[in-house]
């Protein structure tokens, strides 16, 4: 059984909102990547943003500054 | 061949455009449909062109960019997307029946009242002719930005500030000017632009959209798989996904994602200025040919690539036909889909003859066609 460990996750209400999150952080070197929407999240779109927990300030706080809109966010254990 | 036919579509792209539709054909899943690197892929590449068609166009935010297959779907959702039951609208002679047709088929079906603000006989509009048909119920103004038939091209500033005024909604076709004139929707007032690729935007056919101001509500015409929200038994209601129902041309769009780099890179200004240039250039050639007669009004400082002629009452189809056959040049003979400006500039019977041109174009090309015009009106 692979281990799980608790990850930040961000999804989306559409896969455009996805990637606008995705070249927004990939053009300030924020972390994560996309992953397809864990099925704790019933709403949004097939894509989630993934990261470290201890990143969420960080990220979410840019994203907020920058006008950029998340659906939800939760931290969920999931595959390493 | 000589091509004078940009109106209809641009027959000569970047030579990116054909490589990127290769490449995305070989390349390429199937956007929103998952979270492996193919779809991935695709679902950057249409993010990236909805920020450059954005950027180009004047569009808010990237996510109120929509495609579709053409101007016409476009049109088709703008104007059945917003019109309600009792609605009337101004639109103008100038337009194609892209937007005539949707029109007349709600009025047809009793839905919305239409008044139009007549052409003169150069295909100009009295601006003052909006404001004098707007009534209490009047909801919209539908209207393209030029003509595809004299090149003329309407004040969008002007409409729009008519638009903001009155509460209106402004629904345009820039089927003859995007990625040829310098537009930009939120600077001119317009709520909705519709587009297509394949002429001044230089993509590919099958590439087209919709523009759509943040806070205007358009309903989607046809709903279906979108890729998200599986279980809902509606549309999602976000921008683009709510009007993007099935799997979109990503291949095509990929096509126009490279031919809006190389527009950016030469410049729409600069694109402008060059096909100013050679209309210029062959008008004034031809304008000075006995028996010829030219429509539209060149005092205009802006206007389309575009030059309609007849040599005196020569069949518009035959004329074409000479030109191809003899010179191996390429127009457009006819009604170009234009009837009201046709009314307008008394050429229902007779048709007329169209040279458009476009970047790639040249003044060989151009006196070429001068001196082909020159020698049919000797006969």
């Amino acid at each position: 059984m692979r281990e799980k460990k608790p990850f930040l996750i961000l999804s989306f209400s559409s896969t455009t909102q996805a990637m606008a999150v995705e070249k927004f952080c990939g053009e300030r070197q924020l972390p994560g990547r996309l992953i397809p929407v864990p099925k704790e999240i019933t709403a949004g779109c097939g894509l989630a943003w993934k990261a470290q927990p201890e990143q969420e300030e960080t990220l979410t706080r840019a994203l907020e500054e920058a006008g950029i809109r998340w659906q939800e966010k939760r931290v969920l254990d999931l595959w390493n | 061949m000589i091509y004078l036919d940009n109106a209809a579509t641009t027959r000569r792209k970047p030579p990116q455009v054909i490589d990127a539709v290769v490449n995305a054909m070989t390349t390429m899943g199937n956007a929103a449909r998952g979270a492996h690197s193919s779809s991935l892929e695709a679902s950057r590449a249409l993010y990236d062109a909805r920020c450059k068609l954005a950027k180009l166009l004047g569009c808010p935010q990237p996510d109120h960019v929509i495609f579709t297959a053409n101007s016409t779907e476009a049109l088709n959702i703008a104007i059945n997307g917003t019109l309600n039951p009792g609605d009337h609208v101004i639109s103008t002679d100038l337009e194609h029946n892209s937007v005539l047709r949707p029109l007349y088929r709600l009025e047809e079906a009793g839905t919305i009242s239409l008044d139009f603000v007549p052409a003169d006989r150069l295909g100009n509009i009295d601006y003052a002719g909006f404001e004098r048909l707007i009534r209490p119920e009047t909801r919209a103004i539908v209207c393209t930005h030029g003509s595809n038939l004299t090149g003329t091209l309407v004040d969008l500033k002007r409409v729009g500030e008519i638009c903001r005024r009155n509460s209106l909604l402004f629904i345009v076709d820039a089927s003859q000017t995007a990625g040829a004139v310098p537009v930009h929707m939120e600077e001119m007032g317009v709520d909705i632009l519709c587009f297509t690729g394949h002429k001044g935007l230089m993509g590919p056919q099958g590439t087209g959209g919709l523009c759509v101001r943040p806070g205007v509500e358009i309903r989607p015409w046809k709903v279906g798989g979108s890729g998200v929200h599986s279980y809902d038994r509606s549309q999602p209601q976000d921008y683009p996904t709510r009007l993007e129902a099935g799997t979109l041309n990503s291949h095509g769009i990929m096509g126009l994602s490279a031919a809006l780099d190389f527009i950016q890179e030469v410049g729409v200004e600069e694109i402008a200025r060059h096909e100013a240039a050679l209309t210029r250039r062959f008008y004034d050639g031809v304008s000075r040919i006995d028996g010829v007669t030219v429509y539209g009004d060149f005092s205009q400082p802006e206007r389309g690539a575009i030059v309609t002629l007849n040599i005196r009452d020569y069949d518009s189809a035959e004329m074409s036909d000479a030109l191809s056959q003899a010179y191996d040049i390429a127009t457009r003979p006819g009604a170009h889909c234009a009837p009201r400006m046709h009314q307008a500039l008394g050429t229902v019977d007779q048709g007329a003859v169209r040279f458009s041109f476009a970047w790639y174009n040249t003044q060989e090309e151009v006196d070429a066609a001068i001196q082909a015009v020159a020698e049919l009106a000797q006969r």
